[in-house]
């Protein structure tokens, strides 16, 4: 049960520790860049909203074809943070992010930047660049034209954009193809190109379309952590849109889970992870057991929860819940746990498979009350003897591992 | 096991589909191409003959590029048609970009497919109808204003010349990824730059074939010109028509072929760049 609470420690403000843990030289080399950024010489001014969208309504289409891609949504985005809109294709994530790149203006409601309306201005007047998914790298200019081209573009002189594409260049390592035409080089590069473009004018917020996707799995990994340290030495405001949970637990400070054009949840990756608040948020991110549990009483948040077995424990209440008769709970499989000998088991019943990944293990128990329940049990050398299915198993979990949802 | 293994390479029993060994394509390849060279070749060869005929072999000789060159009734036609064919193809091929932009870089809007008719109405029109509402419409400005220059053919030109301009540049538009000019507009580009920086030069294949192919339509007409040509204006085909109903002489064989020269030559230079440009 230790693991179980260790993991369940509460991460707060995970945002100002990961600023303070950077490293001097980052710094530096941000400063070197940019200048010092404002969040540091202003202290306080951490959690000051970079972004914010206030009731935003996007309607596409009219008449009876009318559909509502973003439904009413607000929220905010902090300086300095990674942050991700997470959610299947067609949730309104690449909607909200194109209404604060300026491609689309909303139906209702309003974008903030830096707390000033910018519903209205054009993309080329908003201090915000894109990472596009495809790229949309220029094909008609070399690697440096196209980092140059935004700077350019602003009018500054040609010194000061010539140092700047050097700078960027270095930034993403890509010294070598400066003269490179952008389809001699590979998807990768690319993608690293399409980064230095978007950073070279130092936007206030970089916004970032599924960049990962074209790529395949290691290059992934490793733009994963090159984009997070590209944040970490810019001190840039991303705002990051996938549909790869993994992606979006790994990289972010917050995530913001979306679906059918609203935004389900905020949180911190291990908010999100340990404690969903809806179904929708247990089910997309991560695996899951749902229960219907019966709710025995109530009182001051807490609720006394008994499972179809008889068991009982104690679990927070979501607020305006405590009419409720019986409420759907999620149990993370690695929450929960095989019974020993001698355990005193939560649940019971009859382990059907056993499915071994290597590095773990998938039981699959069907339980009495007719559910299938899912453990998963890291291997270690010498630990338990393995199951056999067909044999009757107890399951046990601490009550720090039960998360009621808001149906 | 190892005597099972295939040796490494395609099996050279199963081929795939090709239509080049159904029987009687060589034939049918060879007759095609006899129809479709065989006169024009004819033309070419005969524009080297020593003799006055067009069909009968007299040795070998340039007189008659010599003697369209000293003609200066050729000369005048010539440059009358290279006139034209300049000015309308430009402003065929200006106008047909702004059509191709303002067909493709908007919302869909109602009456968007009357557009592209209204665009491409000489390719339906028959040519002689054309011709005809020209050649009235035309006399009518001319009694009203007097004027009696180029303009008519220039501006009759330009008005068919329009959807040949069209179609390629509307071709290589929709073709294009929309994403580049939203990302221009991301960064920092005003719409007229976007366009100078981004779009113009992508554009320019298309609007080089585009001109191209104006350019040798223009050329190449002769039932407008012929109804719109006031006195004294005749152009290279309506000249050589004109010729040809006197006597026939391989000096037509030659300026043909000069012609021929021409055209080849464009298509060349326009291939060359638009791969350069790739």
């Amino acid at each position: 049960m230790i693991t179980i609470s260790a993991a369940f420690a509460e991460p707060e403000s995970i945002v100002s520790e990961r600023k303070s843990a950077q490293p001097l030289a980052f710094r530096a080399f941000r400063d070197t860049l940019f200048g010092p950024s404002e969040t540091e010489t202003g202290g306080k001014r951490l959690a000051k909203a970079a972004v914010e969208a206030r009731h935003v309504t996007k309607a596409f289409g009219d008449g009876p074809e009318r559909v509502l891609a973003l439904d009413n949504v607000s929220v905010e985005i902090r300086e300095n943070e990674f942050f991700t809109l997470l959610g299947p294709s067609g949730c309104g994530k690449t909607t909200l992010l194109r209404l604060i790149a300026g491609f689309d203006h909303p139906t209702n409601g309003s974008i903030l930047l830096n707390g000033e309306d910018i519903s209205h201005l054009p993309p080329f007047k908003r201090p915000v660049n894109t990472v596009f998914q495809s790229y949309a790298l220029f094909p008609h200019m070399s690697v440096a034209d196209n980092i140059g081209f935004g700077l350019e573009m602003q009018g500054k002189p040609k010194a000061e954009v010539a140092k700047a594409v050097d700078d960027m260049l270095r930034l993403v390592r890509m010294e070598e193809l400066k003269n490179r035409k952008t389809s001699q080089i590979s998807g990768g590069q690319q993608q690293r190109v399409a980064l230095a473009r978007a950073l070279a004018p130092h936007p206030k917020v970089l916004l970032l379309d599924e960049p990962l996707s074209a790529l395949d799995l290691k290059l992934r990994k490793e733009m994963q952590i090159e984009l997070k340290r590209l944040q970490n030495e810019t001190g840039i405001t991303f705002v990051f849109v996938t549909h790869d949970q993994e992606e979006a637990l790994t990289m972010s400070d917050r995530i913001a889970v979306m679906s059918a054009g609203h935004i389900l949840q905020v949180g911190s990756p291990r908010e999100i992870y340990d404690r969903p608040s809806e179904r929708f948020v247990a089910n997309f991110i991560g695996d899951t057991n749902l229960m219907e549990v019966e709710v025995v009483s109530v009182s001051n948040g807490r609720a006394r929860l008994r499972f179809a077995s008889g068991a009982e424990t104690e679990a927070d209440m979501p607020e305006g819940m405590s009419e409720a008769k019986s409420v759907t709970v999620v149990v993370r499989p690695e929450h929960a746990q095989l019974a020993g000998t001698g355990d005193n088991g939560v649940l019971s019943g009859q382990l059907e498979n056993v499915v071994y990944f290597g590095t773990d293990t998938h039981y699959h128990v069907r339980l009495d009350e007719g559910v299938l329940f899912t453990v998963r049990a890291q291997n270690v050398r010498g630990g338990a003897e393995e199951r056999q299915p067909g044999a009757r198993t107890d399951i046990v979990f601490s009550e720090l591992a039960v998360q009621v949802l808001r149906d | 096991m190892a005597e099972s293994v295939q040796p490494p390479g395609p099996d050279k029993r199963i081929r795939p589909f090709s239509v080049k060994r159904q029987t009687g394509f060589t034939t049918v390849a060879i007759i095609c191409f006899v129809a479709l060279y065989a006169p024009i070749l004819t033309l070419v060869v005969f524009s080297f003959n020593a003799g006055e005929s067009i069909a009968n072999w007299g040795g070998f000789s340039w007189r008659w590029y010599e003697a369209a060159w000293a003609n200066e009734q050729v000369k005048e036609v010539s440059v009358r048609s290279l006139v034209i064919a300049s000015c309308a193809s430009a402003i065929a091929t200006g106008l047909a970009t702004m059509a191709a932009l303002g067909t493709t870089r908007t919302r869909p809007y109602r009456g968007l497919t009357a557009v592209f008719v209204v665009i491409n109405q000489p390719l339906m029109v028959p040519e002689i109808v054309s011709a005809v509402a020209l050649l009235i419409f035309f006399a009518m400005i001319k009694i009203a204003t007097g004027y009696t220059g180029l303009g008519y053919l220039i501006a009759a030109h330009t008005a068919f010349c329009i959807p040949f301009a069209y179609l390629p540049i509307r071709a290589r538009l929709e073709s294009m990824d929309l994403t580049l000019e939203t990302a221009a507009a991301d960064l920092y580009a005003t719409p007229w730059k976007a366009f100078r920086r981004v779009t113009l030069p992508l554009l320019w294949p298309g609007i080089l074939a585009g001109a191209m192919l104006a350019f040798v339509i223009s050329l190449d007409d002769v039932v407008i010109t012929e109804f719109v040509k006031s006195a004294g204006q005749d152009t290279l085909p309506t000249y050589m028509l004109g010729q040809l109903r006197r006597n026939v002489t391989p000096e037509m064989n030659a300026i043909s072929t000069a012609f021929l020269a021409l055209s080849i030559g464009l298509v060349t230079i326009f291939f060359f760049l638009s791969r350069r440009r790739k």
